[in-house]
This record gives structure tokens, sequence and C-alpha cells, in this order.
């Protein structure tokens, strides 16, 4: 089972790779990246001086990668819907489902081998966004753990931006349609966390980009973790269901 | 190549002395989609090396049946069984024997034909070692030599429906399913898809629904014609043939008075 939910990733980057709209998003994001890193970099230069007579001074990893960071979870949320569209919309439309479904395999690969597909191009993405980081080492040290927080954080809340676009996906055969629906998702739960803010409630904790931001200022919180694991496994889990129940009402 | 298809033919009919086994049985099949009963009551039986044509007019639920016979949708009642494995219990061990080609070839029309071949191979758990081979000789059955490095998209309606069959037999199954297989085809590349489909039935059980009765006496062994659902008629061609009976009068007969 597991070889062929690498046969199914290998398909979707293969699909996505040959198509403009891959590169177009790495181009976007690499841009949208150096820009606001060149522009951080510049504000550090220029108040460096008056850094150092404070008593704990921030250091070039916070002043820098930290927004850095935050501006790429923003243009992951508008993008993501646009990648994941197609991942089962169009197998629907283009009736090229029957292909998985007539194989000797469970509707459990199927998802599994599409979710890693898009897993690694999104990795390749923040591969990019730490490679862009470590530039700083040319000119002086860094804070390797609020890196890898801030790189396990990008991780962790693309994967879940996925595992909503490919379930929203999996509900209609017009790939537009699930964009704006999984757009629409992410922003809601996005706004959660303003909404909610001044209640202080249950609905807070659905924010993702609130357990993003813990892991932005290098905290590595065992229940933001969890959240985003189960929140993944939520939307992979209700994606198999959708996909057996397609097969059983037809 | 005159003896090695002879050698072929003493195999085949060896295997069906020797085996003559049932490769697909279909009990008391139905399938409704809310208060319409699409499907009812389907039996079916086939042996090994058996052609049978599923005859009927349009939204008669042939493509229902075959959806139900490769798993593709649950029915609402019935068994079916695929080389004795029961497909309800266990999709994944009786979908190992089928090869189906639906109405639609569900091709990636970005990938090129051995990129598809190759990913269709692949999650039919042929050995990859052997994908290579396989795929030389499954392109070499359809007629699809040459074309390897072209684009599905780029591909004629006819080349895109072989690609389709190709994938369907690519793991050499034991029973094949096709829907419509001749459809949008000129006459020399159906002649083509018959001849091809008439060397596969030797070792293979095939189920194939089409429209065209020529192509039914032509490749068939058993026919079933199918009407709102249920089967109306069913018999084996050489019993037709002997009674001197038209295919084409009986067609009529059985799915024009129900209207």
């Amino acid at each position: 089972m597991s070889k062929i939910v690498f046969v199914i990733a290998r398909k979707e980057l293969k699909l996505l790779f040959v198509s403009p709209l891959a590169w177009t998003f790495l181009a976007l994001i690499q841009l949208i990246i150096t820009w606001v890193f060149l522009g951080r970099l510049d504000a550090f230069l220029e108040l460096q001086s008056q850094l150092m007579q404070i008593a704990n001074p921030p250091g070039a990893t916070e002043v820098i990668i930290v927004p850095m960071f935050a501006v790429a979870s923003i243009v992951l949320l508008m993008a993501t819907p646009l990648l994941t569209m197609r991942l089962i919309a169009e197998e629907w439309r283009n009736r090229t489902m029957v292909l998985l479904i007539s194989a000797p395999i469970s509707m459990t690969t199927i998802v599994l081998g599409k979710f890693l597909g898009m897993m690694v191009f999104f990795l390749l993405t923040t591969l990019l966004t730490v490679i862009l980081s470590l530039s700083l080492l040319a000119g002086g040290t860094m804070d390797f753990g609020l890196l890898v927080s801030n790189a396990v954080g990008l991780i962790l809340l693309s994967a879940s931006f996925v595992a909503v676009g490919l379930y929203i996906s999996s509900l209609t055969s017009h790939p537009a349609i699930a964009a704006l629906g999984t757009l629409g998702l992410l922003l809601a739960l996005w706004i959660a966390d303003i909404v909610a803010s001044d209640f202080n409630t249950v609905i807070q904790n659905f924010s993702l980009l609130r357990h993003y931001e813990s892991f932005n200022r290098g905290l590595i919180d065992t229940f933001s973790l969890v959240f985003f694991v189960l929140f993944i496994l939520t939307f992979l889990i209700l994606t198999i269901r959708r996909l057996d129940g397609e097969r059983l009402h037809g | 190549m005159i003896n090695s298809e002879s050698s072929l033919e003493n195999v085949s009919t060896r295997v069906q002395e020797v085996v003559s086994d049932v490769t697909v049985t279909a009990h008391n099949l139905s399938r409704r989609f809310g208060n319409h009963s699409a499907v009812r009551k389907v039996d079916l039986e086939l042996k090994r090396s058996e052609v049978l044509g599923l005859l009927g007019p349009n939204g008669a639920g042939k493509s229902t049946t075959m959806q139900m016979l490769t798993g593709n949708l649950a029915p609402t009642s019935g068994s079916v069984q695929i080389c004795g494995v029961d497909l309800i219990k266990n999709p994944l061990g009786a979908k190992r024997h089928i090869g189906y080609l639906p109405e639609n070839p569900p091709l990636y029309k970005e990938l090129t034909v051995d990129e598809y071949l190759q990913f269709a191979a692949r999650l039919h758990n042929v050995d990859l070692s052997k994908t290579n081979d396989v795929l030389i000789d499954v392109k070499r059955r359809c007629g699809l030599e040459g074309i390897g490095k072209r684009l599905i998209s780029a591909l004629s309606k006819g080349f895109q429906q072989r690609v389709g069959i190709a994938q369907a037999i690519i793991h050499r199954p034991e029973v094949i399913i096709l829907d419509e297989p001749s459809v949008g085809l000129d006459p020399n590349q159906i002649r083509e898809i018959r001849d091809l489909i008439k060397e596969l039935g030797k070792s293979c059980s095939i189920i194939l629904s089409t429209h065209n009765l020529s192509e039914v006496e032509s490749v068939c062994d058993r026919v079933k014609i199918m009407n709102h659902g249920v089967v109306v008629y069913s018999t084996a061609l050489a019993e037709l043939k002997q009674k001197a009976l038209n295919l084409e009068q009986i067609f009529e007969q059985y799915t024009l008075k129900n209207e």
C-alpha cells in the first residue's frame, strides 16, 4: 500500500509541474518573501546602532526572519486554494477518478497519495524560504532554534491548508468552486481569532493563524502542535469518507 | 509468428479444458438511485475465455451494471464475485483481476502515453523491473507503437480510446470490462479493436457493451439484452445461429415492446 501512495504522489507532482500554475506560485512567493526580506534587512541595518543600546536587543532572526514567515503564511493562505482545487474536483470532472477507484487500492491510499504529493510541493516552498533565511549567515550569526520553529510552523500550517483544500475539492466537480470554498473556509478560520478576541471563547482555539503565531514567535506549543495534527487528520478522514460515500450513494 | 499464435491457441484451449472455471458471478444485482431503480435483479455468469456482449438502448442500465461489476458503484443489493473473490467483502483482492474501460476513457491528458501507461501499471502493482517490457507489449497489442512520447491531449479520439484499452489490459487481468470500446472509431480502427478483443478473449473473460449489433455477432460468444434495468433476453450466439434467428429483430422485439 505504501508504495502506491508514492506512485500517486508522484503523479500529482507531475501534473502540478506540467501546468504553469505551480511555477507561477513558486515565483510569486519567492518574490514577495524576498521583498519582505530585503525591506526588513534594510530596516535592521538602519536600526542596528540604536538596538545595540538596548539591554537585550532583538537579533537579525527576530527582526528579519519572523516577519518574513508571517507574510509567507498569508501568501500560502491565498494561494493554497488555487493549488489544491484540482486535486479531486478535476478527477471527478475528467472522469479519471474511475482509474484510481478501479485499481486495487483503498480510498485511504488515494487520499494520502494526493496529500503527500501536495506536501512535497509545500516542503519545497518552505525549503526555499529557509535557504533565503540562511543567506543571513553571510553577515553574522542566526538564532537557529527560531528558524526551525518557524519552518515547522509553516509546514504544519500548509499541511492544514492542503487538508482543507483536499476535502473541499472532493465535494465538487468544479475546480473553481473548490478554490472559492477553500479560500472561504480558510479565511473564516483565520478571522475566527479576530471575531472571538473579545470573548475569549473556544472559537479562538480554532484559529489556525493563532496557533501559527506561537511557532512564529519561536514557541513550539504542545497544544498548537496537537491542534494542527488533529486538524489535518480530521480533514483527511472526512475526505476518505466522502470518497467512500460517493461509491455508495453515486 | 503463425507458429506462436497457434501454440497460444493450443494453450488457451487447454486452459479452457483444464480449468474451465467461472471468473465472474453476479447474483441478484440491483441498484437504485433514490426512487429510480437503474438496475434490477441482474444475474450474470461468465467463464474463462468467454466474451459476453451487453446490448440495450441508452439508459438501459448497461453502464451502471458495469460500474457495479468493477467496484465503482456499490450495489443496493446482490453480490459480485470475481475469480472467486467477493467484490464487496474484499474489494482490493477482487479488483486485482479486473481491467476496466469506462464509457469516457479515464485519461490524464497532460501526460504522455508512456507516462500515463507507466502510472497505470504501477497502480496495478506491475513489477517495476518488468514495467518496460509490459509497456512495449501493451503498446504493440493496442497499436500505440511510435506515439509513446506524444501528449494524450494531442491524440485523436481513436488513439485516445486505444490508450484507454491499453490501460485496462496492462496488468493482464483475467476479467476485462469494456464500456462501448468502439465508439468514435473509424471502420478500420473498429476492425482492429475487434481483432484485439478476439485475441484477448482467447485467454480472458470479456464483458463489453455496444450499440453495434454486428460487433456482437463478430466477437461475442454470448449476448444479453437489457432494457429498463432488466435483462430481457439472454442467449449464446451459437444457438442464435443454429436457429437462424436475426439479432436485430430480437433486439427490436425485446426493447421496443416496453416503450
